[in-house]
């Protein structure tokens, strides 16, 4: 056989091995990937063989399947739960200047961050509806599918070297007060303010498999739907559509879009740059 | 020895003096150029598309950021957005990630390179230019192995030579070049008669 049949024949072989990995950890466990983009799959699951020094990925397999606890990081190594607190400061200048006049409308606010990791981008968020008086009148709900990340999220403690950053993030998020005033430094950490934690409620939520919880006026959903195909995109953004109250508003990740998808035609644009829509009041 | 029929796609890597070297090579390229390039250069995370931009300006090509889920398409130069990694699906899309840092970049030119290679495998040309790290080497080693064809600014004419020097000492370069060399390689890759329609 030639060289470059064979190296061809090997890649697909390893596709499979993927393919059935991910089936056996949908199974098995409940956790779908198999609507995740590929090329990121591969790649994390080639970096835990690595990792690990296994030869193939149906050892990979068989760890998964027959050693207690093992699946729970290679739910880490899937969930990317990389975040910070203010990414993108521009996103939350612009929701605090186009959508909370509106919120501030409503008597009662319902928000749901979707995909919320470790909560960094919750408390951010907290901070902002406290300034604009909205807080104690808003209800939020942030969830994940990674009870494990949803624990660091409930405690609000944070490693101390990025407050720096953040600061920095805050301000130019158009933040008012003075961003200290809302943690206390402990050691190599900080201790959110606790009292930021009273209206939120961290819930474990798979966006694929579960379903519509609440009806609500804002969803913030960043950088969860680039990891998805177009049909779980699809299938995502019409639970969020389900979701939100007419006239309600749905903020993705700067590299995310509604225009790709089948619901396009039932949201207005708010901010193009800056990825925030309104579903039409009349569908 | 290169079969100018075969390639389907270029990639390129490069940090350092990266955006100098870019444009040398991207306003050389004709417009008959008909093969997409896809780019990871280092950029820090605050940059807004400008490169892009103006790329799109001075060259013959259709030059625009990387959007998640786009496919890949001849004439166009996609460039990896400041802060996500880039990535190149089966299917001939390309998606982005938020992941960790690699080699303490994002975008990291190993995971663009990477997922190329897996892809694209033989009919693949990857470029390393300038630049101060050995971000890139990994990658660059994967597409060797995988059957594509190599390439690196030779390090003397490089505004920093310690990218393309990692990647010639790893032993992964099967061509080391000046910019004009690798521009000139790259158009006898693809032609179309003068006058076609041109996509979009
Ligand atoms: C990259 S983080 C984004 C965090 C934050 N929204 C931000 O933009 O900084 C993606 C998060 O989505 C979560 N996620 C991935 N798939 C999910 C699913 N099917 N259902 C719910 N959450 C999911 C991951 O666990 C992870 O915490």
């Amino acid at each position: 056989m030639e060289k470059q049949e064979e190296i061809n024949l090997l890649l697909q072989k390893q596709d499979l091995e993927i393919d059935l990995l991910l089936e056996v950890i949908f199974r098995q466990f409940g956790y779908d990937f198999r609507d995740y983009n590929k090329a990121h799959i591969r790649r994390r699951i080639l970096h835990r063989i690595q990792t690990l020094d296994l030869k193939s990925i149906s050892e990979l397999q068989h760890k998964i399947l027959h050693e207690n606890g093992f699946i729970e990081m290679i739910l880490r190594d899937l969930s990317i739960n990389v975040t910070e607190m203010y990414r993108d400061p521009s996103f939350y200048l612009q929701l605090r200047k186009e959508v909370f006049p509106i919120l501030k409308t409503y008597p009662f606010i319902k928000i749901w961050h979707a995909g919320c990791a470790t909560g960094e981008e919750v408390y951010s968020f907290a901070i902002m509806l406290k300034e604009e008086g909205l807080y104690h009148r808003a209800q939020i709900y942030a969830t994940d599918f990674n009870p494990l990340v949803l624990e660091t999220a409930r405690k609000g403690i944070y490693p101390v070297n990025r407050i720096k950053e953040y600061t920095q993030n805050y301000q130019n998020a158009g933040g008012s007060q003075s961003f200290s005033d809302y943690y206390i430094a402990k050691y190599d950490s900080v201790i959110l303010d606790q009292s930021l934690n009273n209206n939120i409620v961290f819930a474990e939520h798979n966006l694929v498999s579960d379903s519509v919880f609440a009806e609500v006026h804002l969803i913030i959903c960043r950088n969860v739907l680039i990891y998805f195909n177009k049909d779980l995109q699809n299938k995502v953004v019409k639970l969020f559509t389900e979701s939100l109250i007419k006239g309600g508003f749905l903020g993705l990740g700067s590299k995310e879009n509604l225009m790709f998808t089948d619901v396009y035609e039932k949201y207005q644009i708010v901010d193009a740059r800056e990825r925030i829509y309104k579903k039409k009041i009349q569908i | 020895m290169i079969d100018n029929q075969l390639y389907k796609t270029i990639v390129i890597g490069t940090s350092a003096g990266g955006f100098k070297a870019l444009k040398t090579i991207i306003t050389e390229l004709p417009q008959s150029f008909c093969l997409p390039i896809i780019i990871v250069q280092h950029l820090s995370p605050q940059s807004d598309g400008f490169m892009a931009q103006y790329f799109n300006q001075i060259s013959h090509l259709q030059v625009k950021e990387a959007d998640s889920g786009e496919p890949i398409r001849p004439n166009h130069v996609y460039i990896a957005p400041a802060n996500y990694h880039l990535l190149i699906e089966k299917d001939e899309t390309l998606s982005l990630t938020v992941d960790e840092k690699v080699n303490y970049a994002r975008p990291s030119i190993d995971v663009m390179f990477e997922s190329a290679a897996m892809t694209f495998q033989n009919r693949l040309v990857a470029i390393i230019l300038t630049g101060a790290n050995d971000d890139g080497t990994k990658g660059i080693c994967t597409i060797k192995r995988l059957g594509g064809l190599t390439i690196a600014q030779s390090p003397e004419t490089a505004e920093v030579g310690v990218m393309p020097k990692a990647a010639i000492e790893a032993g992964c370069v099967d061509l080391i070049l000046g910019l004009e060399e690798i521009a000139k390689l790259l158009s006898t890759l693809c032609h179309r008669p003068k006058g076609s329609i041109q996509d979009q």
